[in-house]
């Protein structure tokens, strides 16, 4: 069974048709990128997979759950499900170590000192160890944002969605992240959505890239078919201009 | 001014523990009550939104004495017998957590959206969101005019003169009539609320400065 998968979705912004009979499916390990013009829809559909725009028809299935069921458990199934934002998402009153073992302590209940053990050894592996302390204003938009990823991993994730996670960086910040989330994909086991610009970290490690415009998605291909050439007009015009821009 | 204090100085600490007494109790629960109405304020469901802004705007808008009288003469002679301390606290309780639930409201709003979605994304429910992430930022938004309404709450509880509730401004008024010394008597009372609110206002300062 797919680990997401979207069945005839449609979602409005009051009369706005925002996503428009979406059908996709992504498998348990795959890393997906999705990529498509400002204002088509791309945080819209990455959003629904967590539960934080609703879908008003179709079937939308996330680790088992129907989403489109009013009563399913949004609490249940971020559990499983992580974001990282474009904007970071710190809590701002708490210190990083804080940021990071607050859901796992709250949500799962995990042990205090297992929590700081795993709390620390990610902070480690974003290469933030000595900022445990720190407050999230007193860090760079990079290092704020590594910090988010280990929040989100704290929570031994099955899926991790990323909406433009580079895109508010000073460009000397945006490797280290895309180190990161290159290690993590390569690692093989997390389910990644990953909408960003950044062709590189795309042809590195996705699987998948999707072409996202007007609320649909226009081109869905394996990652290597969809660099050699796009199939649709639209997608090649975006991609050269994308490519050209860096 | 130092032999009329001494010779009255039972009444008026009689009166500064009074006053003191309505204030802490009249804070707290208008800290409660006002949150709870400012929270009510902001949640989705519309009822609860209509209720709240209704109680606001109806204790936000009468007169402190209207209020307090209320229920010193009205509540006594329908519902429970009620001392004039007691009413003055309760109608103080309730002017305040009007004000105190529309700064409390603006608090919540001023907290980054990106706050609560980024806590509810992490897996925590909206209370728990609500109670470690934003609320905490609120407060600490809204320091200085919480400020200003402990203070005007502690002014405010002189209400209690008109209720025979023996606060400052009762016992002051009782001293001036029965020696004539309108003046000096008047002058210990407004020392007696600076003792209060002095401390208290750079005690707000201080945990503005404090907060993170
Ligand atoms: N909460 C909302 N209410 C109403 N309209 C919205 C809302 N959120 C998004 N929209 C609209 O839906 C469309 C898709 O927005 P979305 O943010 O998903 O696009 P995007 O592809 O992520 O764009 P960008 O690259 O600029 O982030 C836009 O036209 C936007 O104005
Ligand atoms: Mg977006």
């Amino acid at each position: 069974m797919a680990m997401i998968e979207f069945k005839n979705v449609d979602k409005y912004y009051g009369k706005y048709h925002a996503l428009t009979d979406i059908n996709l499916q992504v498998q348990q390990g795959e890393v997906v990128v999705v990529i498509g013009p400002s204002g088509s829809g791309k945080s819209t559909l990455i959003r629904t997979i967590n539960g934080l725009e609703e879908i008003e028809s179709g079937q939308l299935i996330v680790n088992g759950m129907d989403l489109a069921d009013k009563k399913a458990d949004l609490n249940e199934l971020r559990k499983n499900v992580g974001m990282v934002f474009q904007h970071f998402n710190l809590y701002a009153n708490k210190t990083v170590i804080e940021n990071i073992m607050l859901a796992p302590r709250l949500v799962l209940k995990r042990d205090e000192a297992e929590n700081k053990k795993i709390a620390l050894r990610l902070l480690d592996t974003v290469g933030l160890a000595e900022k445990a302390d720190a407050y999230p204003k007193q860090l760079s938009g990079g290092q704020k944002q590594r910090v988010a990823i280990a929040r989100s991993l704290a929570m031994k994730p099955k899926v991790l969605l990323f909406d433009e996670p580079t895109s508010a960086l000073d460009p000397e910040m945006i490797d280290d992240v895309l180190n990161v989330m290159k290690s993590i994909a390569k690692q093989g086991d997390m389910t990644l959505v990953v909408v960003t610009h950044e062709m590189g970290f795309a042809r590195e490690v996705a699987d998948r890239v999707i072409f996202f415009d007007q609320g649909q998605v226009v081109e869905d291909d394996p990652a290597e078919e969809f660099f050699k050439q796009p199939k649709e007009e639209r997608a090649r015009q975006f991609l050269s201009k994308i490519i050209t821009h860096k | 001014m130092i032999t009329l204090f001494m010779n009255n100085w039972q009444t008026y600490l009689t009166g500064f523990w009074n006053t003191i007494l309505c204030s802490v109790l009249a804070l707290i629960f208008s800290l409660v009550i006002g949150s709870a109405f400012a929270i009510m304020e902001i949640l989705p469901n519309k009822v609860l939104r209509i209720i709240a802004h209704i109680y606001i705007e109806i204790f936000r808008n009468i007169p402190l004495l209207v209020i307090a009288m209320f229920f010193y003469i009205v509540i006594p002679q329908y519902v429970m017998k009620m001392d004039g301390f007691t009413a003055g606290t309760i109608g103080l309780t309730l002017y305040t957590s009007s004000f105190i639930a529309e700064t409390v409201r603006a608090g919540i709003q001023a907290v980054d959206s990106g706050q609560m979605e980024g806590a509810r994304a992490n897996g925590l429910t909206y209370w728990q969101a609500m109670r470690y992430i934003v609320l905490p930022q609120a407060y600490k938004l809204v320091i200085p005019p919480l400020g200003n309404q402990f203070i005007n709450l502690v002014k405010n509880s002189s209400v209690l003169a008109f209720l025979a509730g023996f606060d400052l401004m009762y016992q002051g008024q009782s001293v001036a009539s029965t020696t004539f010394q309108t003046f000096s008597a008047y002058i210990i009372v407004g020392i007696f609320y600076l003792i209060i609110t002095l401390p208290l206002s750079y005690y707000m300062r201080y945990l503005e400065k404090k907060m993170v």
